[in-house]
C-alpha cells in the first residue's frame, strides 16, 4: 500500500530524513519509534503533504501512485489520514460542519452519493461512542477550548468517521493520561481491519501496550536503523535507544 | 480649495429654511467655508485623501422625487425582522415605505424634518450638541444641510422591544447627488432600544452620503446600535457617530462596512459619568480599489468607565483600509478599563492597511490594553483543513469567513446576525463553496 524508498527531506535547508525506507501493506500496523529529533514528525508531515518539507531524493508510492505529487486534500481523498501531534484550534469553523464537508468530499471523490444530514448524523453518533466523545464538543469550533486529551480524541474520532485506508498517527499518545490513552487506543484498535494500514509514530513504548503493532521500526538520525516485531518495542523500553544506535553504527 | 466648496455654498443659498435651527445651519456653513475639506496634511486625515469627493460637484438639493418600487424595498428589508422602519430614498424621507406603528406610549420616532417644523424643546436642547462641527468639516457640512433624518426620543423607563431600522437607500439620479442624513437619538433613564442604520446603494449609483448620528444616553440607558454600510461601488460615504453617555449607560456599537469606493467612519464616545460603558465592534471587508477608514475615539471622563473595541478587516485586491483607535483617559478617570484590538487579514499582495492604536492616559490607576495584527491566513489551519479533505479554495474561504465571523458572532439579534453572515459570505471569492458551513 505504501512504499517509501530512500527518502531524503530538508526543512529550512537542514536535511532531516536521510534515506528512509519503509514498506507498509494493507492490514498492518507499524510503529515507528525514535528519540526526539530523529525525524518522526517530519515523516508524518511529509506523508500528509505539509508545506515547507522539501523532498530532495527518493520516492513515496501510495497505492501505485506518486504520493508526493498530490496536494494534501488529494491525499485525503485517496484515503490518507494524519492524526496531528498538535491539532490546531480553528475558531469560527464548526467541528461537525467540517466533518460533514470532509466526508462528502471523500465520497464525491469516490463517486459515492453525498450523505444527507440524517445519514451523516447517525454515522457521527455511532463513531462518537468509539472514542467516548462528548456531544457538546461536536458543535464547537474545531478544537477550540478542547483539553489536550479532547483534541487527541477528536483526531481519532475524525479518523473513525473518515475511514481512511492509511492512517498516520503522529505522537497521538503524547500528553495523554492513562485513561485517555486507553480510550484512544481502543478507538484505534476498533479501526484495525484487513484493508487498512496504520502507522503509529511514537516516542514511548507505552502506547504499544494497548495497540499491538505487527512491525516496529527504530528511526534514528533520519533513517530506519532497525526493524523487528513487537518485542523490539519492549527491548527499547528497557534499554533505551543507544544500544540500537551503537549496533547500527 | 474654495472652488471645491462653491457648489455647496450655492445649494445652501437655495435652501431658505427659516425654522429655529436656521442660525445654526448658517454658522455651520460658515465654519465649513473657513476650513474647506480636510487634507492629508492633517493628522486625522493622513491616510485618507478626500479629493475625489471634493472635486466632484454633487447636488445637495434633491427636489426630484426619486421612487423605488415596494418590491425593491422589500428585497432589502429584514423581511423576518419585526421592526419599526423609516425609509429614506436619496436622502428624502418616504412616508410610503416607512412603517412607524405600535410605538410604546410617549415614544417619538419621526422624520427629523417634521420634528424641526414644530416647537420642540427637547430637540433644541440636544440637536447638534454631541457632534462637533469644529472637529470634522463633514459634520459642519451635514449640520448646514440638516433636514431629513431621524428623531427618536425614548422616555424614561421605556423599553422598545422591536428594533428600529433606518434604511437609507440611494438610487442612480441623472446627476450625482449628496445626502446629509442626520439622526438624533435621545434615550431617557433606564430606556432601552435597538437601532439599525442601513446604508444601501441600489445600483451602481454615483453619490455621496454624509451622515451624522448623535446619541444621548441618560442614566442606565442601553442602546444597541448597528450600522450596516453597503453603499454602491461608486459611492462615497462619510459617517459620524457621536454619543454622550451618562451614568451606568451602555452603548453597544456594531459597524459593518462592505460597500463604497471611499469610506470614512468616525465614532466618538464620551463616557461622561461613572459606570458608563461603550463596546465597539467593527468589520470592514474591502476589495478592488476601495478605501475604508475607521476612526474611533473614546474619552474616559470619569472613573469606573469602560470601553472595549474589537475591529477586524479583510482586505483584498488593491484596496486600502485605515484603522485609528484613540482612547483618552482624562486626569480624574481612575479605575477605568479600556481594551482595544484591531486584526487584519490581507488576502492579496496589493492590499494595504494602516493601523494605529493611540492611548493617551492622564490618570495613573487604569487598566488598558491594545493590540494590532496584520497577517495572512494561518498556514497551520489551512493545512489542517486540507488534510481533512477540504480543497484549498474552500479552506481559504472558510478561514476568511471564520476570521470575519469573530465580529459577526458577537451580534445578539439573530435576524441581523444571519443577514450579516450571508452578506459576509457573499464578499468572499468562493461564496458558493462555503454557504453550507454557515447555515447553522
Amino acid at each position: 500500500m505504501l512504499k517509501i524508498e530512500n527518502l531524503h527531506t530538508k526543512v529550512d535547508n537542514k536535511t532531516i530524513l536521510k534515506g528512509l525506507n519503509l514498506s507498509v501493506e494493507a492490514g498492518e500496523v507499524h510503529a515507528i519509534m525514535g528519540p526526539n529529533g530523529s525525524g518522526k514528525s517530519t515523516l508524518a508531515n511529509v506523508l500528509a503533504g505539509r508545506d515547507g518539507y522539501e523532498v530532495s531524493k527518493g520516492s513515496v508510492t501510495y497505492q501505485d501512485q506518486d504520493l508526493l505529487e498530490l496536494a494534501p486534500e488529494e491525499r485525503a481523498w485517496a484515503g490518507v489520514f494524519l492524526a496531528f501531534q498538535y491539532p490546531v484550534e480553528i475558531p469560527g469553523v464548526n467541528n461537525v460542519y467540517l466533518l460533514k464537508a470532509a466526508v462528502n468530499a471523500v465520497r464525491k471523490f469516490r463517486g459515492e452519493p453525498e450523505l444527507d444530514a440524517v445519514e451523516f448524523l447517525s454515522l457521527v453518533k455511532e463513531k462518537m461512542k468509539l472514542v467516548k466523545m462528548k456531544e457538546d464538543l461536536l458543535n464547537r469550533s474545531v478544537n477550540e477550548g478542547f483539553s489536550g486529551g479532547e483534541k487527541k480524541r477528536n483526531e481519532i474520532f475524525q479518523m473513525a468517521v473518515l475511514e481512511p485506508k492509511l492512517a498516520i498517527l503522529d505522537e497521538t499518545d503524547s500528553g495523554l493520561d492513562i485513561d485517555a490513552l486507553k480510550i484512544v487506543a481502543e478507538g484505534v484498535n476498533s479501526l484495525r481491519n484487513k484493508d487498512r494500514a496504520i502507522v503509529l509514530v511514537t516516542h514511548y513504548q507505552r502506547l504499544l501496550d494497548y495497540i499491538k503493532p505487527d512491525h516496529v521500526h527504530v528511526l534514528s538520525d533520519g533513517k530506519i536503523i532497525k526493524s523487528g516485531g513487537p518485542e523490539l518495542a519492549l527491548e527499547l523500553e528497557e534499554k533505551g535507544y543507544d544500544w540500537v544506535k551503537e549496533a547500527a553504527a | 480649495m474654495t472652488t471645491d466648496i462653491q457648489n455647496y455654498l450655492n445649494d445652501f443659498d437655495q435652501l431658505q429654511t427659516n425654522d429655529w435651527f436656521a442660525k445654526n445651519r448658517q454658522s455651520a456653513l460658515n465654519l465649513f467655508k473657513e476650513t474647506g475639506f480636510p487634507n492629508t496634511r492633517q493628522e486625522n486625515w493622513k491616510y485618507t485623501d478626500v479629493r475625489p469627493i471634493a472635486r466632484k460637484s454633487f447636488s445637495n438639493i434633491n427636489d426630484q422625487k426619486t421612487t423605488v418600487s415596494p418590491d425593491n424595498v422589500n428585497a432589502i428589508r429584514f423581511t423576518d425582522l419585526d421592526c419599526i422602519e423609516l425609509v429614506f430614498i436619496n436622502g428624502i424621507y418616504s412616508v410610503e415605505h416607512s412603517r412607524i406603528n405600535e410605538l410604546p406610549m410617549n415614544v417619538v420616532v419621526e422624520n427629523l424634518a417634521d420634528a424641526l417644523a414644530t416647537d420642540n424643546k427637547l430637540l433644541e436642547k440636544h440637536l447638534s450638541q454631541y457632534a462637533d462641527n469644529k472637529i470634522s468639516p463633514f459634520t459642519a457640512l451635514n449640520t448646514a444641510f440638516i433636514q431629513h433624518g431621524t428623531y427618536i426620543n425614548v422616555p424614561d423607563n421605556v423599553v422598545i422591544e422591536r428594533p428600529i431600522n433606518l434604511l437609507f437607500l440611494s438610487k442612480e439620479n441623472p446627476s450625482p447627488f449628496a445626502t446629509h442624513p442626520r439622526n438624533l437619538i435621545i434615550m431617557g433613564n433606564h430606556a432601552q432600544t435597538t437601532i439599525i442604520e442601513s446604508y444601501i446603494g441600489l445600483d451602481e449609483a454615483n453619490y455621496f452620503t454624509n451622515a451624522v448620528t448623535e446619541i444621548s444616553l441618560s442614566e442606565n440607558a442601553i442602546l444597541k446600535h448597528y450600522k450596516i454600510q453597503q453603499e454602491s461601488q461608486r459611492a462615497y460615504h462619510i459617517g459620524n457617530l457621536n454619543v454622550m453617555q451618562n451614568k451606568d449607560s451602555k452603548l453597544e456599537s456594531h459597524s459593518i462596512a462592505l460597500g463604497g469606493s471611499l469610506v470614512r467612519n468616525d465614532i466618538h464616545g464620551q463616557l461622561a459619568d461613572e459606570g458608563a460603558e461603550i463596546i465597539m465592534n467593527g468589520l470592514y471587508m474591502t476589495n478592488d480599489k476601495q478605501h475604508v477608514d475607521n476612526h474611533t475615539r473614546v474619552d474616559h471622563l470619569k472613573p469606573h468607565t469602560f470601553s472595549t473595541e474589537n475591529y477586524r478587516g479583510v482586505l483584498n485586491g488593491n484596496s486600502r483600509a485605515v484603522f485609528n483607535g484613540k482612547v483618552v483617559v482624562h486626569p480624574q478617570a481612575q479605575k477605568i478599563e479600556a481594551h482595544q484590538n484591531n486584526a487584519n487579514l490581507l488576502l492579496s499582495d496589493d492590499a494595504e492597511i494602516d493601523t494605529k492604536p493611540e492611548l493617551e492616559i492622564y490618570a495613573d490607576d487604569v487598566k488598558c490594553s491594545h493590540g494590532a495584527t496584520v497577517g495572512q491566513l494561518d498556514q497551520d489551519m489551512l493545512f489542517y483543513l486540507r488534510s481533512r479533505a477540504i480543497d484549498e479554495e474552500t479552506a481559504r474561504s472558510l478561514l476568511t469567513y471564520a476570521f470575519a465571523d469573530e465580529v459577526i458572532s458577537k451580534i445578539t439579534l439573530p435576524e441581523i446576525k444571519q443577514r450579516l453572515e450571508y452578506l459576509v459570505v457573499g464578499q468572499l471569492p468562493d461564496a458558493a463553496l462555503i454557504r453550507e458551513f454557515t447555515n447553522e
